[in-house]
Order: C-alpha cells, then sequence, then structure tokens
C-alpha cells in the first residue's frame, strides 16, 4: 500500500504549489493599482513557474515543484496625473504591468486545480481506510 | 510444493495483484492531475493489462525468493507456508509506462486533458474498491471456515 501513501506526496506537492500559484494572484491584484512615480520600482506581475518533479520512491510519477517566482518584465502603464502627489517631475505615474482579467482567470484556474488534487487526496484516503481495514 | 502462478495469490487470487496495479494506476494519474499545469508535462498511464500479462510470467512465488521491494524483504521458512508474492510491480510494468496521445494538445507542451485523467481515476479507484471487496469476502469466507460455524 506504499503506493497510495505516494499519492499524498503527489496530490500534495500539487496543492502547494497551487497555493503559491493563489499567493501571486493575490499579491498581483492587491497590488495592481499601487502607481509610484518612479517607472523602475513600480511592482511588476509575478508569475510562478511549476515544474514536473520526481517524487521519493516512484520513477514513474511526478509530483510539482515551483522553480521560482518571475517578474513580468512588460512595460508599466504610463498616465499622466499631475495632482498625483507621488507624480514625477513631468506629472506622469507608472502603473503596474498587472492585467486583472488575467489574474482572475488564473485564480480560478488555480482553484480548480487545488479542488481537483483535494478530491484526488480524499479518494486515495477513504481506499487506504478500506484497506487497513480489510476483513473487519 | 506446487508451483503456483506468479501472478495470482494463493488466497486472494487475482485480486492480490489487481490491487496492486490499481495503486499504481491511481499513483501515475494523480502525477497527471498535479501536473496538469505543467508546461511540457507529457500524460502517462499504466498498461493494465500488459502488467498483468507479464506477472504471469515474472515474480516467482518460490519459498525464499529475495524481493525486489525496497522495505524489509520478507521470506517464508518452511514449504507450507503461504508464500510471499515477491514480484514487484514497477519490475512488471514492462519498462517505461506508456504516454498517453492528447486528444487537444496545448501551446506549452502539456498533454493533460484533466476530464479525462479524472475519469480514469475514478475508474481505477472503482478497480480497487472491486478487488478491495472480493479480497474482503475471501477473508470473511475462510474466517467462518475456521471458526466451524
Amino acid at each position: 500500500m506504499s503506493s497510495s501513501f505516494r499519492i499524498f506526496d503527489i496530490a500534495g506537492s500539487a496543492l502547494s504549489a497551487q497555493s503559491v500559484r493563489l499567493n501571486t494572484v493575490a499579491s498581483n491584484l492587491a497590488n495592481a493599482d499601487s502607481v509610484t512615480g518612479d517607472p523602475n520600482s513600480v511592482y511588476k506581475a509575478r508569475l510562478p513557474v511549476f515544474k514536473a518533479a520526481p517524487v521519493a520512491g516512484s520513477k514513474d510519477a511526478a509530483g510539482v515543484q515551483v522553480l521560482g517566482v518571475v517578474e513580468n518584465q512588460s512595460a508599466a502603464a504610463k498616465r499622466f496625473e499631475p495632482g498625483n502627489p507621488v507624480a514625477d517631475a513631468d506629472g506622469y505615474v507608472y502603473a503596474p504591468n498587472v492585467n486583472v482579467v488575467e489574474e482572475m482567470t488564473n485564480m480560478i484556474s488555480a482553484s480548480r486545480s487545488y479542488q481537483n488534487n483535494v478530491d484526488i487526496m480524499n479518494t486515495a484516503k477513504d481506499l487506504a481506510i478500506k484497506t487497513l481495514s480489510l476483513g473487519s | 510444493m506446487a508451483a503456483i502462478n506468479a501472478g495470482s495469490d494463493p488466497i486472494f487470487g487475482i485480486h492480490a495483484r489487481a490491487l496492486a496495479v490499481q495503486a499504481k494506476r491511481m499513483e501515475v494519474l494523480s502525477a497527471n492531475i498535479a501536473n496538469a499545469d505543467t508546461p511540457g508535462y507529457e500524460a502517462r498511464d499504466v498498461d493494465f493489462a500488459k502488467i498483468l500479462a507479464n506477472a504471469g510470467s515474472t515474480g516467482t512465488t518460490s519459498g525464499t525468493s529475495a524481493s525486489s521491494h525496497s522495505g524489509p524483504a520478507a521470506s517464508t521458512t518452511d514449504p507450507r507456508h503461504i508464500p510471499i508474492i515477491a514480484g514487484d510491480v514497477d519490475a512488471t510494468a514492462g519498462g517505461a509506462l506508456p504516454y498517453r496521445v492528447a486528444t487537444q494538445p496545448s501551446v506549452d507542451g502539456n498533454s493533460v486533458d484533466v476530464q479525462v485523467e479524472q475519469a480514469k481515476f475514478a475508474d481505477a479507484a472503482m478497480h480497487y474498491q472491486a478487488s478491495l471487496g472480493f479480497a474482503n469476502g475471501r477473508i470473511k469466507e475462510l474466517m467462518s471456515a475456521l471458526s466451524a460455524q
């Protein structure tokens, strides 16, 4: 039955990877309107990078590993807001390159994947319990 | 001692083997679902029929054969003991697992279709439960025989 316990490792790695993804979405959405007067220090949208990583004791099945979180390098949106206290000398502010629609779809996708893996773990748990109570 | 079909257990028959294979299959399918969002990941599956066919030819049940399991190897010390199935699922999987043919391949190279994987996982879980049910019935049978009621 060691296999069914490996399912917990695999699905667990996916849960933590998807929660990292949800965290970056939360961070991006929270900072969607954090404007600054300096184009270099403006918040950049963050994205996790996933990679399949082998789990201990299994050569065929792979879990998920978060290689790191990268920043979207596209240019910040420049807006003319001379009344804004953080505006630069020319009256411009720089808004983060966060695409709110993209973030919302990312959030739904991460949430669905998370739920899928929770379901997998529940099924594996039920089967493990049934196996352990075999014959009783 | 009479040779026993390597693929089957003297008490549980084919179901001991089927449980191990379905557990392995669920592991591979859960890896597919876990990697549903991983770029470049290709979905795999266990070929149940192939493993079962291989189980008949490999994996001996002779009393003291060394087990290929990573855990402590179990062995019998008397020919009248019930033999221990030594064949490992991984060893009889017939090499690398086959990759699934993607129905809707995505741009990032990921070939996991979550709905397909979920359906197959449910299928594997159901077969696992069925084998568990047969094993349970067998235990109950033997218990009632032993208690002579």
